[in-house]
């Protein structure tokens, strides 16, 4: 990223005219970028707006002039019009690296640099396979693009010398590289080295036999691996997912949002109609939509490739079921409605909805009005606490993670961000390339950790007392503080890092969920709160708190009156009947599917038939995220619509028509036609959605930089946003009290204790149907310490027993050498039972 | 070999084989210098006399080197000396010669130059060929710091420095500074953008000072003697004596060390013993492959080699590499000779470059083996002209450099012969 669009630096502006059109800038930016913003271009490969300039594919040449200044006055010299006189250069100038000055005169017009355009073109086009007609960049490819804009229309290289090279090199199992496609641009690999993180590719040999290679093992171990794909300006690299799937042109594209994680990355479907589908819309591939306050151009290779489970295969729920002799048979609507109705009606209070964090504001809106109109409970299929908090101290209307920088602070605290939010880490990652202080506190090693001034090390269930610690304002002599709190206190780099976010001019904190169960989370969130109200962060944008949910939409559960159980098996044990919709607690934990089995009448309410669905007394089908309208709260506090994409099953409705239904039979109305009426109804009666209007949710404003038109060959073929940015919701405006809790001591057991960890690439539902990911899904696996693993005799990648809450599983043992003597990282989501943390036994 | 006896600066050793060891440079007075500009001298000191000699880089580009000392950033620490010891350009083989056999004096260079511009440690980059040389520079590095002209608290001050030998991989774009800089922070070596120049952003992003084994060999004797003396040598802009490496068609191929202003008659006839079994001269390469072709006549031989005069011959006087080519050459050959080398040696960095030395290559093959017509001679032309002005660093103008003006110059050589099949052949003389 160049200065000129970076926030916080000077704007002083720069006059010059670009093909005779002035224009003002900021100082620093590039002559391309001037260019651009007045919608002049100047044709790039090498080139792209987020990543550094290195001037090598020469495509932007351009004549560049400076006024003459006299040598002896210091006064720009002028002819006898009084025009000032400009010196151009001998040569042309790379336009992607020359930084614009003060009169500076770029041409782009002359014959000079047309010539140059098509002489670049011309070598580029020696060495390349000219193979558009089967290339998957075809259609949206700079190279054609440009070639047809500026290229000769004869070959002058003799055709059988071109150079044969391999077409079909997998660098990774999700990226193939077509090495005769390669223009040597280095985009992809220069995004590894300054975007992601992961320098795992990179250019091996010289000359015309330069080529990408990938270092790592297995090939391009990065999750980012698929932006490479979109800003790769030829058809070298295509992703296994999309690779020969299709054609751009015949695409058609839906605003959606990613389902995966709370950032709420903006994305769009590529959808076409298939044969092979029996005529069937079919989403084809999953691409990032530009949203500058959210993800930028990016998305993470989970929410790129991880959609397949809303794809219409054979394991896709068409119709209701309902259980007749012990099995689960279809039945009509009619008749599933009417005994679902029936037993609600007759479970009174006793009526237990349980509700996944991945459905929609209008989903959870409707079914918590119906336990609520029931006098029922509704939960939230959730381990983390506070969404009560961060909708009072949470981000606010005008926040955006690009505004920190020097001065700043980010405290990411319980919390792997790169695997639990990915595109947050990547934002929080900026802001420390741009000055901001990071703080990383985490029992063990995270990558954000190379880019955090503090790292901050606790012991597992320490974490609400190393933010209490971090206050600053405790003394370490007080008493009734916990020794923890105290020890921690005395540590230096703690009270380093409690001055650098007392002194932040903006303060963000974000707390994940490693290693707590619901209680600790809860005590996490309200040790993060007081640290924010204590410091002053509060009621300003790009202060506050921000979950780092287990769920999407965890927040607007929260925001709709959800709330997680305290004690979910027992809950649903107890439930006259259990409505579940969008989640899967027996798939999750053995001890909550007995719990399923205890409850009375049991409806399950899902795309897919999942372990509750199967213990079920009727499974309602609803429609996927890709057929719906609706909207997400992210993390963030940004509300945003999704689209559909492809039509649903007939007669299927998204899962708020169907409680819609359910409830209009138990005498309850309910909006049961459009999401937009419940969101209507959201808008009127939750206080933080006053006012929001599904047209206020589409607005759009000028985004920069400009990506995803019809000049793929500037931004790459990410989607301009034209379905709207979203809102940030307010916060609440009251000031909460400082409610101070003593963080609890964190259980102790006998043996080794097993701490909760989210991996990005888990085995959970929604993960698993996408095939394209599974050579990288790991089996279930724990991590323990050298010391233990020492002990124990157990080598990297042996299996051994894991017994959790008396469920014993086969798993791998790996071994994380910053982890301390006595922890066992057990992974959520891999099939084992853990909620919290817990006893273990390991045995070989 | 030697020119004039007793007249070298930099070839002290044709005229004292002693220098070359250890006691015998001491004798001879040396690193007395060091212990004076370390004990007595300030920095600034040192690169104002630098300065005031006029000494201009021998690399190639002729930059005056006080000049670029005096570009440090001092506002950014620390800083680094860095000396290009990969002579790669075919037909130099000067700074081998020097470090071969006047090792101490090129060592002292090195050293007085570290500390002119306040580094503490100077790494010496050489292509990976020279690891002999390599082992016999750490070999007299080791010697240095046993006697105390390396280290900490010199000479009981607080200055203190570290010289290393670093090889190459065998990559004749190392030789361009900021491909050597990325090769020696073990990158893949590949030209950076400049600006930034490395006395601002250099070795690990910081201050550096790049300059070749050659200039620095110079820096003893300006110091000890002063710039006057100096200047007593050379042309006025161009001061100083300066090694031409002469091959080719000439009776006595080798190193010269001359004035600069030195005619190429001079050094080619009189020095070099003319042109064997009396055959005409027919064109001269002046600065190794990277230059164009002089077309050899009376007033190219009487043209003074220095960095002023050479480029009225549409020339530049280089690294001064001078290739001498004879009547029997046929440059056909050569050309394609050029353009194999930077079809090699092209880092593949800008498209140009990448593309056009392997086009070029396409087409030299073509025309050498008599499967060419004349168009594809104009072809060729229009490809390096293409390529001219638009690459990234100085290899790929280089690479166009033998070939256009072998076309231009020499237009009879590029005449096609119609159903002259294989001019190979005809070129087995060349090969032999």
């Amino acid at each position: 990223m160049t200065d000129a669009v970076k926030p916080n630096v000077e704007t002083t502006l720069v006059n010059l005219t670009i093909d005779n059109v002035p224009v003002s800038v900021p100082k620093g930016t590039l002559v391309v970028d001037a260019a651009k913003r007045i919608g002049i271009d100047i044709p790039v490969f090498c080139y792209h707006p987020k990543l550094e300039p290195v001037g090598m594919c020469r495509m932007c040449l351009v004549d560049i002039g400076l006024p003459a200044v006299n040598r002896e006055t210091g006064k720009v010299e002028t002819d006898k019009q009084g025009r000032p006189v400009i010196n151009f250069g001998r040569a042309l100038q790379t336009g992607c690296t020359v930084e614009v000055a003060e009169g500076m005169v770029v041409v782009g017009y002359t014959e000079k640099v047309q010539k140059a355009r098509q002489d670049v073109l011309e070598f580029l086009l020696t060495s390349h396979p000219l193979d558009c007609p089967i290339c998957d960049k075809g259609g949206e490819c700079p190279l054609q693009n440009l070639t047809m804009a500026h290229g000769r229309s004869d070959s002058r290289f003799i055709f059988d010398e071109k150079i044969k090279l391999a077409k079909h090199v997998p660098l990774g199992e999700m990226i193939f590289l077509d090495r005769e496609r390669c223009i040597q641009c280095a985009r992809c690999t220069r995004f590894q080295d300054e975007i992601a993180d992961d320098p795992v590719i990179g250019f091996e040999a010289r000359g015309r036999s330069l080529q990408i290679v990938t270092y790592s093992e297995p090939g391009f171990d990065s999750i980012w691996s698929g932006n490479t794909t979109d800003i790769c300006p030829v058809g070298a690299l295509t992703t296994t997912d999309f690779r020969f799937g299709a054609r751009p042109w015949e695409l058609q594209a839906s605003a959606s949002l990613c389902t995966h994680c709370p950032v709420g990355c903006n994305t769009t479907l590529n959808t076409r109609r298939e044969a092979k589908a029996g005529g069937e819309m079919v989403v084809k591939r999953v691409m990032p939509r530009q949203n500058e306050e959210v993800n930028e151009i990016w998305l993470c290779d989970k929410g790129r490739f991880a959609h397949h489970y809303a794809a219409k295969d054979d394991g896709r729920l068409t119709g209701p079921l309902v259980r007749r002799d012990g099995k689960l048979v279809a039945a009509t609507w009619e008749k599933a409605l009417a005994l679902v109705a029936e037993k609600f009606e007759g479970a009174g209070k006793g009526l237990v909805t349980l509700a996944g964090g991945k459905l929609t504001n209008e989903d959870l809106y409707n079914l918590a009005g119906l336990a609520k109109a029931r006098g029922g409970k509704a939960l939230l299929d959730s381990r983390m606490a506070g969404g009560d908090l961060t909708a009072q101290v949470g981000l606010s209307t005008g926040s955006n993670l690009a505004d920190l920088g020097k001065g700043d602070a980010a405290l990411v605290v319980a919390c792997d961000l790169e695997e639990e939010a990915p595109l947050w880490w990547l934002r929080v990652k900026q802001a420390a390339e741009r000055g901001a202080t990071v703080i990383v506190a985490n029992p063990r090693r995270t990558k954000l950790e190379r880019h955090a001034a503090f790292t901050l090390r606790y012991e597992y269930g320490h974490e609400a007392a190393l933010v209490t610690a971090l206050v600053g304002s405790f003394s370490p002599k007080r008493a009734d503080l916990p020794a923890a709190v105290q020890a921690l206190i005395r540590d230096k780099d703690v009270k380093d890092a409690g001055q650098a976010i007392a002194g932040a001019k903006d303060l963000i904190v974000f707390y994940g969920s490693e290693g707590t169960g619901l209680a600790e989370s809860a005590a996490l969130a309200r040790a993060c709160a007081n640290l924010l109200i204590g410091t002053g962060h509060i009621g300003r944008p790009n202060n506050g708190l921000v979950a780092v949910w287990d769920k999407a939409n965890a927040q607007g559960g929260w925001d709709m009156g959800l709330r997680p159980s305290a004690d979910l098996a027992a809950d649903l044990g107890a439930a006259k009947a259990a409505y579940i919709v969008a989640a899967d607690p027996a798939g999750d934990s053995p001890a909550l599917a007995e719990a399923v089995k205890a409850a009375g009448f049991v409806v399950v309410q899902d795309i897919r038939l999942s372990a509750t669905a199967e213990l079920a007394d009727v499974v309602l089908p609803a429609a996927a995220f890709t057929e719906r309208d609706g909207t997400f709260t992210s993390g963030e506090r940004r509300v945003q619509r999704l689209h559909p994409a492809v039509p649903a099953y007939a007669g299927l409705r998204g899962d708020f028509a169907v409680t819609a239904q359910i409830a209009a039979r138990l005498g309850v109305a309910q909006e049961k036609r459009l999401a937009t009426g419940v969101f209507n109804q959201i808008a009127a009666s939750v206080p933080a959605y006053a006012g929001l209007t599904s047209a206020a949710l589409s607005e759009v404003r000028e985004q920069w930089p400009v990506i995803g038109r019809g000049d793929v060959y500037y931004g790459g073929t990410t989607y301009d946003n034209k379905q709207g940015l979203g809102v940030q919701l307010p916060v609440s405006g009251d000031s909460p009290a400082l409610t101070f809790e003593q963080p609890a001591e964190p259980a102790k057991f006998k043996g080794l204790k097993a701490v909760p960890v989210t991996r990005l690439y888990d085995r959970g539902t929604t993960v698993t149907p996408s095939a394209v990911l599974h050579p990288r899904l790991p089996g279930a696996f724990i991590a323990l310490s050298v010391e233990d693993a020492d002990k124990m005799k157990i080598e990297p990648g042996q299996k051994v027993q894991a017994t959790l809450n008396g469920v014993t599983v086969e798993v791998e043992a790996h071994i994380d050498n910053s982890l301390a003597q006595g922890v066992v990282l057990a992974p959520r989501s891999f099939g084992l039972a853990i909620e919290g943390p817990c006893e273990i036994t390991v045995k070989k | 070999m030697s020119t004039v006896k007793g007249s070298h600066i930099l070839l002290r050793h044709r005229d004292n084989p002693a220098l070359s060891t250890f006691e015998g440079y001491i004798k001879d007075g040396g690193f007395k210098t060091w212990k004076q500009v370390v004990t007595r001298m300030t920095p600034e000191a040192v690169v104002n006399e630098v300065f005031d000699s006029g000494l201009r880089g021998r690399g190639g580009a002729g930059f005056p080197t006080g000049l670029k000392w005096r570009f440090i950033d001092k506002n950014n620490w620390p800083h680094y000396v860095v000396v290009n010891a990969d002579e790669s350009e075919p037909g130099t083989f000067k700074d081998r010669e020097i470090m071969e056999s006047n090792p101490w004096q090129f060592l002292e260079g090195v050293m007085l130059t570290a500390y002119a511009v306040n580094a503490n440690v100077a790494y010496i980059y050489l292509r990976g060929e020279f690891w002999m040389l390599a082992a016999e520079l750490d070999k007299q590095i080791a010697r240095l710091r046993k006697e105390k002209l390396l280290g900490m608290k010199l000479f009981g001050t607080d200055y203190e420095l570290e010289l290393h030998t670093h090889l190459g991989a065998g990559a004749y774009i190392c030789g361009e500074e900021t491909a050597l800089l990325e090769s020696l922070e073990g990158k893949l070596g590949q030209p950076r953008l400049r600006p930034p120049f490395p006395p601002s952003f250099g070795l690990y992003g910081k201050p550096t000072i790049v300059n070749n084994v050659e200039t620095l060999a110079n820096v003893p004797l300006i110091i000890e003697k002063g710039a006057k003396w100096y200047r007593k040598f050379g042309t006025e802009k161009s001061p100083g004596t300066k090694i031409f490496s002469l091959s080719g068609r000439v009776a006595k191929p080798g190193n010269y060390e001359l004035p600069l202003g030195t005619t190429y008659g001079d050094l080619i006839m009189t020095h070099g013993g003319g042109i064997p079994e009396g055959r005409k001269i027919k064109a001269i390469m002046s600065a190794g492959a990277s230059s164009t072709l002089i077309v050899a006549d009376d007033k190219a031989l009487a043209t003074p080699m220095d960095y002023e005069s050479v480029p009225a011959l549409g020339a530049q006087l280089g690294s001064a590499s001078i290739i001498v080519i004879d009547e029997t050459v046929d440059l056909k050959w050569l050309v394609d000779k050029t353009v194999h080398f930077f079809n090699h040696e092209s880092c593949g960095k800008c498209t140009p470059c990448r593309e056009g030395t392997y086009w070029m290559n396409n087409i030299t093959q073509r025309i050498l083996h008599g499967e060419a017509e004349q168009k594809d001679v104009d072809l060729l032309k229009d490809v390096a002209m293409n390529m001219k002005g638009k690459c990234l660093c100085a290899l790929g103008e280089f690479a166009t450099e033998a070939v256009v003006s072998s076309i231009e110059r020499f237009p009879k050589d590029f005449k096609i012969k119609a159903g002259a099949k294989t001019i190979a052949g005809e070129l087995k003389v060349m090969h032999d």
